[in-house]
């Protein structure tokens, strides 16, 4: 730790005081200084020559920033949904035993610091935590134990594993204790690949056959918003701009979703490739890979994936042969915020602001980073593009059904015996799903995480398919012992925590919804509760400003729909039903007073 | 260039290339609540009471340009309850005290709230505990009041391109604040422009108030959008 005006000098220097790198200008002066102090702020504002407050502004915007203290370590537990389900809980009450630290505790001192967080792309490991950027999986007592241990014995993180992960996790760069836990490959992502290859192939071809393959494969946007990926390219190819680009959208943070991790691990050269191509497509030479916070463990790796790529010609000058195609990749990453999932905030925290979402129109194919014609595209669609390349679109057009080709990769987490990644072709049936991951009998499934629709058994016949039972590949098994409305809650608790605050609706009206929501489980609701509850989730969804406000209702919206006895089961009932709750109301000062309460005739 | 031909609510309008949709309306004598936007600043979308329905889509009418053909929906009983459970949202999101804040009469919300007759908002208070800025010279900032619309954020900004606003945090934390020192430096007709942007009654010039009685105030006699609809 030193000087810290020397410190953020040398942070802001490294990045020519470029004022879109904020970003990392913030995380170099966070790793050196460890805590964003004021001081910190304003030095870096100086440095920078924005205002504080701006500084201030993304400083609190990012979940992995914060003003909060780290300590030597700090360890961000995950309380996402499946998290809680399989003990998250518990194993926070270990470690708050071992390090006598609180969870969320901003004001202690010490060198071990315990924060929560939502969702770090392990659903299929828990429960979990990062612990200075290092993965620490399948979490259990004994476990938690042995690290805090050596926490206080000042051993390095990397030193505390306990267990090797599987495939490329155990590559020199990345170390990590991760699993891939492929269980079922198909034709598109798990197939032979050999790089180099696909590149090689759409070069030989005009950037408009490219784009025409593409549209004949009719792929769509594997995210889950599932907008033809041909028509982006092609939209993006006719905008006037005298640079474009392609940027990856490495930000999965669907609670429930890991497949671009394993994507990551295990086929960055397929990835960086198909970004080549729609680089090549489009006309642009840079594509800019945005990459989670919490993916910041296949940071060095993919560096090197990258740096090997350049060495053998697939980028660079010349990129893959093709003279006059120039392409290189860089990576940016965040630094810890659902909303950058949506294509144009991740846009506007690339360039070093608060992510959020953008108006449209310009769209980002008219006017997108730095002002430039740019196509954000996820991870597996930029896959799918590499195998289209080499196979063809009428080869990729042949496998699933009219509306959704080829085949789609699922992250299967929950109550079932075989969470994991999953490739299938679109049109398989929730129950096939179910029986291939060993989860029979649930009692719902999640199917597109919490912003997807949580659907009844009634339901399981139905297709994974953008037609019908749309998903980003989040597939979240709910067994039959579950309370659903625990499940509903967390999700709730994210949206409102993860809404960027812009706009009304989503600000303030997830809170609304979560209050009426637990009015009604806790057994204070009325029928009327019930009906406004439904009716509110609609406003929420038709008056928000991006996608995040017009689905973060569906959680308690689509239980409504789905399972409504569960909800009629906790209504009042008789003549006349009293909402407030005497009990509650003087808990408080029943305790000052050391008094008990008479709640009888309420 | 010719004209654009578009309808809100059956009526023919007609619009200059690039106009949005909320200043075409205006244009054509139709008022199309508003909270956020703010004459001559880009739009931001940001309280979205202005939302209206275009090809059965949900869009903000500020952040939206007209185009040829276009059919608007603007006041059915739909979009209307909805704008009514923004403006209902704000009430609640913070601590709006009408009858002792120096801005009612001049409030842009107050009016609105009196313009779709709330009586009693639908949804529970949130009371928020929220902090008042009076560490400046010229400015105090009472935050309870804040509806996040920006304005400040878009129009207060100095010579060298400095934010002297601007938003902190996320979510249900979301908060507006001022860059102190910025702040300052503010010049007397600065200050008193982000006074009189500011919709409600949370920026505040100190040392001056009440310069305007209560009963002669902007919307004291007339409701909000009159002057557009009285066209």
């Amino acid at each position: 730790m030193g000087n810290i005006s020397d410190v953020v000098k040398q942070a802001a220097g490294k990045y020519r005081k470029d004022p879109t790198k904020m970003l990392d200008v913030i995380r170099d002066v966070k790793a050196s200084n460890g805590q964003l102090s004021d001081e910190a702020i304003a030095a870096i504002a100086k440095e920078m020559k924005v205002s504080t407050v701006d500084v201030e502004g993304v400083v609190t915007f990012y979940h992995f920033f914060s003003k909060n203290p780290a300590g030597k370590y700090t360890v961000y537990l995950n309380n996402s949904a499946v998290a809680v389900m399989n003990g998250c809980k518990e194993i926070a009450k270990v470690f708050e035993k071992e390090t006598g630290s609180t969870f969320g505790d901003t004001s202690g001192k010490g060198k071990i610091r315990l924060y929560w967080t939502s969702d770090i792309g392990l659903n299929d490991q828990e429960p979990s935590a990062i612990i200075n950027d290092v993965m620490f999986t399948n979490l259990t007592a004994a476990k938690v134990k042995t690290i805090v241990a050596a926490m206080k014995a000042n051993k390095k993180v990397q030193a505390m594993a306990y267990e090797d992960g599987d495939g490329k996790n155990q590559d020199a760069l990345i170390q990590s204790m991760v699993k891939n836990n492929i269980r079922k490959k198909g034709s598109v992502l798990f197939a032979p690949f050999t790089p180099g290859t696909a590149l090689k192939a759409a070069v030989s071809k005009t950037p408009e056959d490219v784009i025409e393959e593409m549209k004949i494969s009719k792929v769509r946007g594997r995210g889950g918003a599932g907008f033809p990926t041909g028509m982006k390219w092609d939209y993006t190819r006719q905008s006037k701009g005298d640079k474009k680009y392609i940027v990856c959208n490495a930000d999965e943070g669907e609670p429930g979703t890991f497949k671009d991790r394993v994507i990551l691990t295990e086929l960055p050269e397929m990835l960086f490739e198909g970004m080549a191509v729609g680089g090549y497509a489009i006309g642009a030479d840079e594509g800019l890979l945005y990459l989670r916070a919490e993916y910041m463990y296949l940071k060095n790796y993919l560096e090197k994936v990258l740096e090997t790529m350049r060495k053998n010609g697939t980028l660079g000058k010349n990129a893959g042969g093709k003279k006059g195609f120039n392409f290189d990749i860089k990576i940016q990453m965040g630094a810890g915020a659902y909303v950058c999932g949506e294509e144009s905030a991740l846009i506007e925290s690339a360039e070093g602001k608060r992510g959020e979402p953008r108006n449209r129109p310009p769209f980002p194919a008219q006017r997108g980073f730095m002002g430039k014609p740019t196509s954000v595209n996820n991870v597996e669609s930029f896959c799918c593009a590499s195998r289209i390349m080499l196979e063809g679109g009428a080869w990729f057009a042949n496998m699933g059904t009219m509306q959704s080709k080829g085949t789609k990769l699922l992250s299967v987490s929950g109550d079932c015996k075989k969470p994991g990644i999953y490739e299938v072709e679109f049109g398989m049936t929730i129950d096939q799903l179910l029986a291939e991951c060993d989860g029979k009998g649930a009692q719902a499934v999640q199917v597109g995480g919490p912003s997807g629709n949580c659907i009844d058994s009634s339901k399981f016949g139905n297709k994974i398919c953008y037609d019908d039972m749309a998903t980003g590949g989040s597939i979240i098994v709910i067994g039959k012992n579950r309370n659903l409305f625990d499940v509903v809650h967390n999700f709730m608790e994210f949206f409102v925590e993860e809404s960027c605050g812009w706009c009304t609706p989503c600000r303030a009206g997830n809170q609304l919804l979560l209050h009426k929501f637990e009015k009604i489980v806790h057994g204070h609701g009325t029928a009327q509760d019930l009906k406004e509850l439904e009716q509110w989730c609609v406003t929420v969804k038709s008056m928000s400003r991006c996608g995040l406000g017009q689905t973060s209702p569906n959680p308690i919206y689509t239980t409504i729909k789905n399972f409504r006895g569960l909800y009629e089961a906790k209504l009042q009932k008789g003549d006349f039903v009293s909402e407030f709750d005497m009990a509650a109301a003087v808990k408080d000062s029943c305790k000052v007073a050391g008094r008990k309460p008479i709640v009888e005739g309420h | 260039m010719s004209d654009i031909k578009f309808t809100i609510d059956g009526k023919a309008c007609k619009a200059k290339e690039g106009q949005s949709i909320v200043e075409a309306a205006k244009a054509n004598g139709v008022y199309i609540p508003v909270l956020c936007h703010f004459e001559g600043l880009k739009p931001a979308g940001t309280c979205r009471i202005c939302t209206v329905k275009v090809g059965g889509r949900f869009m903000a009418g500020c952040t939206t340009p007209v185009a040829e053909g276009m059919i608007v929906e603007n006041m059915t009983p739909e979009i209307e309850d909805m704008r009514k459970a923004i403006i209902e949202m704000l009430f609640v999101e913070g601590n709006h005290m009408c009858p002792t804040c120096e801005k009612s009469g001049n409030c842009e919300l107050q009016a609105l709230g009196y313009r779709y007759q709330m009586l009693v908002p639908r949804f529970p208070y949130l009371w928020p505990v929220r902090e008042v800025i009076a560490d400046t010279p010229r400015l105090y900032l009472d935050r309870n009041r804040c509806v996040q619309c920006l304005r400040c954020v878009r129009d207060i900004v100095t010579a060298d391109g400095k934010h002297v606003f601007a938003v902190t945090n996320r979510g249900d934390k979301t908060l507006i604040t001022i860059d102190t020192k910025l702040a300052a430096k503010l010049s007397d007709e600065m200050a008193l422009k982000a006074m009189n942007q500011c919709p409600v009654g949370c920026i505040l010039r100190k040392e001056v108030g009440y310069k305007i009685p209560v009963g002669q105030r902007k919307f004291d006699s007339k409701p909000i959008g009159s002057e557009i609809e009285g066209r």
